[in-house]
């Protein structure tokens, strides 16, 4: 970013506007979400995060504290919030026993349910409910199984998949899907 | 007493759509350990995927796996860490909140189903550590691999969180690095060993990964590691696979070689080459085969 569009986009500057005072309950209700709160922004999982390592955008700790202070829009919306590869690094190194990584998903979850839903995982819904796995196998890939002397691939009762699909009111927004 | 070695083999999905040599590896090792791996009938992706969409899906999706598994009265082992991960977190916690519990029946009463917790999710690597232990391995090693120097790469999910997997040391895993030892070949310590390879990044951006990769690889070169040695089909795919892709990207050549865990282990066994699938792997494994 360049000095002059950094003037005219004053990104420390927080609207009052923006903050939404209730989000920090709807993240807690979330499971892995309830310690948010108890974040007192050491620093560690940023520190020892190795995707935060290779980036130069990616920080942990400001996700946590955009959503501690209730910046929904801005954080829901951030590209940022897909980068955690959930290697629960900073799951067993915080030093308040914040579930960092299960926080970065209750943000997740909430930036599905508001829209915001990268398109992989409405193909990844997709194939799961179509044939029971998170990838279509193709024929070829069943044949060479036999060829190889391995066993068939058991075949899963989509229609039970589908059906809790439906019953976790998963199945429409990953038919809607698809936001990025 | 024998501990009774039969579990239903979670494949998942990577596994049978894109990393065959692990299974057939795994297999492999398996009979010769008389570890009796039944198909684990009707299952689902284990749910990881959708967590990040949906984390009633994911618990629902692995409940439903569970369920099937508890339905023939048998243990879960998989090859696949996120599987592992997934399931193993999934039924601790199911059978110690009675209130997640009571919910999650909710969705599952739906397909017909109940999650009653009676049954133990393992990953290999940990049924070969607990379940078969390093003595009786040990018997079946034919052929140590004492002439090979090689990397172990964990993958996070056979490890981490400890608070929910409660397997080895994620900051120094001991007991991976024994199974690699048990073989004979030597296990050395690298720079930044126990990191992630940043795969399951990959598709939303590919330069952290990418960088990641080639920083390990760098790092395992640097102690003149021969190999890698990958439990996941993940982390295999991010070195293996994505090896040409890495050495293009930064103009530079590692060509090293990486295994599956099963068939370094099959190797010491005496199965050959051709047994374990090495001819599958994108690197050319010739010169670990040389060494042997």
């Amino acid at each position: 970013m360049t000095a002059e569009k950094k003037e005219t986009v004053p990104k420390a500057t927080t609207r009052i506007s923006e903050i939404n005072l209730q989000f920090k309950n709807e993240v807690k209700k979330i499971p892995g979400g309830e310690r948010m709160m108890l974040c007192f922004q050491c620093g560690t999982c940023t520190a020892d995060c190795p995707i935060a390592r290779f980036s130069d955008t990616y920080r942990p700790r400001q996700i946590l504290r955009m959503a501690q202070l209730g910046l929904k829009d801005r954080v829901l919306s951030s590209d940022q919030l897909w980068l955690c590869a959930a290697c629960y690094t900073c799951v067993d190194h915080c030093p308040q026993d914040v579930e960092i990584s299960s926080v970065i998903r209750a943000l997740r979850n909430i930036a599905v349910r508001e829209g915001y839903m990268p398109s992989v995982f409405k193909e990844l819904a997709g194939a799961i409910m179509e044939t029971g796995l998170a990838y279509k196998i193709p024929e070829l890939r069943l044949k060479k199984r036999q060829e190889a002397g391995l066993p068939p691939l058991p075949k899963t009762d989509v229609q039970s998949v589908a059906k809790l699909f439906s019953k976790t009111g998963f199945a429409k927004p990953a038919e809607k899907g698809g936001s990025q | 007493m024998m501990p009774n070695l039969k579990y239903a083999l979670f494949l998942g999905c990577v596994i049978p759509y894109r990393v065959a040599s692990y299974e057939i590896s795994a297999r492999k090792v398996a009979q010769k350990l008389d570890i009796e791996l039944v198909e684990m009938p009707d299952y689902n992706c284990c749910g990881l995927p959708l967590d990040p969409a949906s984390h009633d899906v994911m618990l629902t999706l692995a409940a439903r796996n569970l369920c099937q598994a508890e339905k023939h009265g048998l243990n879960i082992v998989t090859l696949c860490p996120g599987c592992a991960g997934t399931l193993r977190k999934v039924n601790k916690m199911l059978k110690e909140d009675k209130h997640e519990r009571e919910r999650v029946n909710g969705f599952l009463k739906e397909a017909g189903l109940e999650f009653k917790g009676t049954i133990e999710v393992k990953h290999l690597m940990q049924v070969l550590a607990e379940d078969v232990g390093l003595e009786k391995i040990k018997e079946k090693i034919q052929r140590p691999l004492t002439n090979l120097s090689v990397a172990e790469h964990n993958g996070c999910h056979v490890v981490r969180p400890q608070k929910h997997i409660g397997f080895d040391d994620p900051e120094n895993p001991v007991i991976l690095k024994s199974l690699v030892e048990v073989t004979g070949a030597k296990c050395l310590d690298y720079m930044d060993e126990t990191e992630c390879c940043g795969a399951p990044i990959i598709g939303v951006n590919d330069k952290i990964p990418l960088a990641l990769a080639r920083d390990k690889l760098s790092h395992m070169k640097a102690v003149n590691a021969q190999a890698v040695i990958t439990c996941c089909p993940f982390c295999h795919m991010m070195f293996d696979t994505n090896q040409t892709r890495i050495e293009r990207t930064f103009s530079e050549t590692y060509g090293m070689p990486v295994l599956h865990y099963p068939q370094l282990l099959g190797l010491a066994m005496g199965f050959t080459p051709e047994e374990l699938a090495l001819k599958e792997l994108r690197v050319d494994a010739s010169k670990v085969v040389a060494l042997i």
